[in-house]
């Protein structure tokens, strides 16, 4: 594995090394079906200053996984195994109290809603010089500069006057704002950030994605954008995982895996998205079926069922994550990626029948878009 | 853009949907009241889809719902056919139920989850009290078989068994069952994975084609809306600011707000650089006290002092192509020097 | 190579597994996992749907023998409940006489068998007037607000805003106090009186939970589908609204039998010599230092009875809450 010759030093030092080390991270639910494999088997590691991409479906383990590696558990009904390095201290035995020293300070999350991540009868100044004193022992005067200046930095227009206001009274791109504010209040060296503009619309998407990126470099952070959409994590992130029913099934820097990706399902994701260049009434092509019962997973590849150069073997054999050759940064599960002579056939043959749609590579697709008049 | 006008309007003889000067305005207490659609106009030709897009808050849904008669506009008419439902009441207006069907973003609470889901969709056909028993379930079977619902596991489960996915099909198995002549689809798929997002929009648009539909696609998502629209018409803050063609509208919008909609959209490439775009800034304003003249000027880097004056009204800019802008972006002089 | 799978192209729907684990998706929920990003589905299967706990079938069965004795009381080979015995009077448990006897020497056990009869009637009864009445104005004040919500509500507040107990007893003070009513004119009128004490709160829920299901989106989809508000709001609302009903107007039986007692210690309740759990609790309360046992038996068992309503209201609340899956 690629990851082992980075976790050599046991303590990093800022900047050098990552700062965070996930090694075969494995957590399950109780359920009274048995236990549910939400996420499997996965490792990753991220140094300060990057930002990297955790991209699947609703299913796909993605927001268990920021969520274990953040200890955000239910004690009665997960189990987490595996190792979590977060700047050399292990924390896979630890509970909610050791936990408590690292949130907010060390790590923090956005959520995907502003509006229940925030408490609407508080007043939004207070969410944030709670932790302030709370974590960092200011007095109140201190915490409400630091506050002020903290919205300010969030781009919140008269953070004076919005330092007394309650949430309902903010539009959904300014709470977000203000839930980023909470966030970063007392400089998290890491910061997850989870479907952070689903609820949002695209213009305050691109906004507040792009206070995030200004952010993460001027505090220097590591970031984790956890996200279904391809098109939100590949201008702002500079490595991807993709997931599929818990496991990592592909892993890349995000131009290798744009440029060339190997795992049908990235494949999949890329080609249902709908594209701008596209002349209307093109068909999309849907991935069929659904995600895997995760309490008991298929055989073989978790996508198999559903991925159309699908063949014996990957009926029976579960594909390991093995890193292309020659490039030991771009690891992928699949037996027959899409770049095979197996899986070429079959495509060309599909492709004939008309049964797949096949997409051009995201390069040549943004060249068709002006012949379409 | 925030304009008006009617310039943009096709011979009323073909149209299928014909909504004109439709205002939509709410109280909101003390006597004040928002106006979340103000004077909209467009028209719809039978086969036709119309994508209706802009952000939360443009009046897009609630247009939608106008249309429908849920709840009846403030003021305009809404034309479906030769039948002016704006002007009908009561039984009268119950009657046309039949030819115009919704579709809803949230496929879980759009199904009663205390019925099976057969029940769900023959419901339309007992409530017009359509063919007997034998033939309306054979009708429903028909629908459920053909938005792919497998109709002996499906028929008597209820929804709570099924996806986000599953429940939008038989959403619209149980909005195609009285062969209706128009379809409001509000949001369909912004609930649902990309995924099976992508199923539903192809399912949409097969469904147009065999029950030869005429579709409202009210979406936040531009990608979306031109996969699916023949035309697409972007509001803001519940004014119309251009209408068109989707090729032609995306590839060389008018309307500077149209131009912001479609730069903030994230593009699943990396080698398209995001830092380089200028993003849209500022918030939506206030509904209830909208700016004047031109309502998008307040975020607009081209508005003058006209704009503040005077609305912006519909122009051409090309054919089939309007745009309600002072200072548009294509104008109709540059489309001719072409 | 021919080991390629045979593929059906994109559009092939998700036909193949239907369920969802409604149970795994409780866990995730439950557990504050994002919805959306759970636990997918596997086939459904019928071996989970919540079973009944062991304490839900006990408070069942208490229900059911309680109700069966007060039903089969005058085939049952008990002593009349009026027939005085006057070697038993203030006597505990002897052998012909399970519980004892009561200050005048009347067959405890019969009497709170019969006393059963009573309370259940006006029990039930009560929460039946509450229901129809203050379920349907619930109903039709949730579902159509405007100006019928404007009128009626306050009405109903204003009727909340009376002291219950005070309402209760001045209603059937008024209705019935003369010494020459029947007594089965007497049950009548606590009902009535317990019935309407019972109509505003029974109305609020409703109307909270009317309210809550007509913004869902099924109800503009049968608005749009050309459905009459009547037949919207009995075949669409009110089946998702009976659950919540149901299991408050349990609680509301186990209140108004505990409400008839108090009446009794005002003299109002059930008339005597006819027993119910009210009255005979009331007229022991002078001899709890010499007789103890028939305050103590019969409390026990209004204590249980009202004890296992509350506890199915609370069954049936959990039970019949639609699980509505994810996304």
């Amino acid at each position: 594995m690629s990851l082992a010759d980075t976790a050599a030093s046991p303590v990093p030092v800022p900047g050098t090394g990552p700062i965070l080390e996930v090694t075969d991270l494995s957590t399950s639910f109780a359920s009274p079906r048995g236990r549910v494999g939400a996420v499997n088997g996965v490792s990753l590691s991220l140094e300060r200053g990057r930002t990297l991409g955790i991209v699947g479906e609703s299913g796909s383990g993605k927001s268990v996984l920021s969520r274990s590696i953040m200890g955000l558990l239910p004690a009665s009904t997960a189990e987490r195994t595996g190792s979590i390095v977060f700047e050399g201290k292990e924390l896979s035995d630890w509970g909610d109290k050791e936990y408590r020293e690292l949130w907010g300070t060390e790590m923090a999350m956005i959520f995907q809603d502003p509006m229940t991540a925030l408490n609407p009868v508080m007043k939004i100044g207070k969410q944030i010089t709670e932790s302030l004193r709370f974590h960092l022992d200011m007095d109140r005067s201190t915490a409400k500069d630091t506050a002020v200046e903290l919205l300010r930095s969030v781009r919140i227009p008269e953070p004076e006057k919005r330092f007394s206001s309650y949430p309902h009274e903010m539009s959904g791109g300014m709470r977000q704002r203000v839930v980023i504010a909470v966030a970063l209040a007392c400089g998290p060296k890491l910061l997850f950030a989870d479907e952070p503009t689903t609820a949002l619309d695209v213009t305050v998407q691109a906004q507040v994605l792009d206070l995030l990126e200004e952010q993460q470099r001027e505090r220097f952070m590591a970031m984790i954008l956890v996200t279904h959409d391809l098109g939100v994590v590949a201008g702002r992130a500079q490595e991807i995982v993709v997931m599929y029913a818990g496991r990592i099934v592909e892993k890349a820097p995000t131009r290798t895996l744009f440029a060339d990706m190997k795992m049908p399902y990235t494949e999949a994701l890329l080609s249902a998205i709908p594209k701008l260049a596209d002349p209307p009434h093109t068909r999309l092509a849907a991935i069929g079926g659904r995600p895997p019962d995760l309490v008991n997973p298929p055989e073989g590849c978790p996508f198999a069922p559903r991925c159309p150069y699908v063949r014996e073997r990957c009926l029976t054999e579960l594909p390991a994550l093995t890193p292309v050759d020659g490039d030991d940064t771009h690891l992928f599960a699949c037996h027959y990626p899409v770049d095979s002579p197996e899986t070429i056939e079959i495509k060309d043959r599909l492709t004939a029948q008309g049964l797949l749609i096949s997409s051009p590579p995201p390069g040549s697709a943004s060249d068709g878009a002006q012949d379409g008049r | 853009m925030a304009g008006s006008g009617s310039a943009h309007m096709r011979n009323p003889e073909d149209a299928l949907l014909r909504v004109e000067n439709l205002v939509m305005e709410f109280p909101v207490g003390r006597g004040r009241k928002v106006s979340a659609v103000s004077n909209v106009s467009f028209d719809l030709h039978k086969g036709e889809t119309l994508g209706l897009v802009g952000e939360s808050g443009c009046g897009k849904s609630t247009t939608g719902k106008a249309i429908m008669q849920l709840p009846r506009p403030t003021r305009g008419m809404v034309k479906l056919g030769d039948t002016e439902l704006t002007a009908l009441k009561g039984s009268a207006l119950r009657a046309t139920r039949p030819r115009m069907q919704m579709i809803f973003q949230d496929p879980i609470s759009s199904l009663n989850p205390r019925r099976a889901v057969a029940d769900i969709v023959e419901e339309p056909l007992r409530i017009w009290n359509l063919g007997d028993a034998e033939q309306r379930r054979a009708k429903v079977n028909e629908v459920l078989e053909t938005v792919g619902i497998d109709v002996d596991a499906a028929a008597e489960r209820k929804p709570h068994e099924f996806s986000g996915g599953q429940c939008q099909r038989i959403s619209i198995a149980r909005a195609v069952v009285t062969d209706p002549d128009l379809i409001i689809c509000d949001e369909p798929v912004s609930a649902l994975d990309v995924s099976v997002q992508a199923q539903i929009l192809n399912l949409l648009e097969d469904m147009k084609a065999r029950y030869g539909l005429t579709l409202v696609f009210v979406a936040h998502d531009l990608a979306v809306v031109k996969n699916v629209s023949d035309r697409v018409a972007v509001m803001y803050l519940g004014k119309l600011c251009e209408i068109g063609p989707p090729q032609e509208l995306y590839t060389s919008p008018s309307h500077p707000y149209t131009s912001a909609l479609l730069d903030a959209i994230p593009v699943p490439d990396p080698e398209v650089a995001t830092d380089e775009k200028e993003h849209l800034g500022g918030d939506l304003p206030s509904p209830i006290d909208p700016p004047s003249g031109c309502r998008f000027r307040t975020r607009c880097d081209r508005a003058t002092d006209v704009c503040a004056q005077a609305e912006p009204q519909m122009q051409p800019v090309d054919d089939d192509h309007f745009v309600a802008c002072h200072h548009p972006l294509v104008t109709p002089v540059e489309i001719a020097a072409r | 190579m021919s080991d390629h799978l045979p593929y059906r192209g994109h559009d092939e729907a998700e036909t193949t597994g239907i369920g969802l684990a409604p149970s795994a998706m409780a866990t995730a929920e439950a557990v504050g996992i994002g919805i959306g990003d759970t636990i997918p589905e596997g086939p459904p299967d019928a071996e989970h749907k919540r079973k009944l706990g062991i304490a839900a079938w006990i408070a069942i069965t208490w229900l059911v023998v309680m109700l069966l004795l007060a039903i089969l009381a005058p085939v049952l080979p008990i002593p009349d409940p009026t027939e005085t015995f006057p070697e038993i009077a203030r006597q505990g448990p002897s052998s012909g006489h399970l519980l004892g006897g009561d200050a005048l020497g009347r067959d405890l056990l019969s009497r709170i068998i019969w006393g059963g009869r009573a309370s259940f009637a006006v029990g039930f009864g009560a929460v039946a007037v509450g229901l129809a009445v203050g379920g349907l104005l619930g109903l039709i004040t949730g579902f159509f607000r405007g100006r019928v919500d404007a009128i009626v509500t306050p009405l109903m507040s204003l009727l909340l805003a009376i002291p219950q107990f005070v309402l209760a007893l001045s209603l059937v003070t008024v209705l019935a106090s003369a010494d020459d009513v029947s007594s089965a004119r007497r049950i009548g009128v606590v009902i009535v009186g317990l019935g309407v004490v019972s109509i505003p709160i029974l109305g609020r829920i409703t109307r909270a939970n009317t309210l809550a299901w007509s913004e869902r989106e099924f109800v503009t989809a049968a608005k749009a589908m050309g459905a009459k508000n009547f037949r919207i709001m009995f075949r669409d609302v009110l089946p998702n609204v009976v659950p919540a009903m149901l299991s408050i107007a349990l609680l509301g039986v186990g209140v108004a039998i505990i409400a008839e007692g108090g009446l009794s210690v005002f003299g109002v309740g059930v008339q005597l010599p006819t027993p119910s759990w009210g009255n005979i609790i009331a007229e022991a309360r002078g001899q709890l230092r010499q007789a103890p046992h028939i305050v103590l038996f019969t409390s026990v068992v209004l204590f249980f009875t009202v004890l296992s309503l509350n506890f199915l209201g609370d069954v049936i609340s959990q039970r019949f809450e639609v699980r509505e899956g994810q996304l």
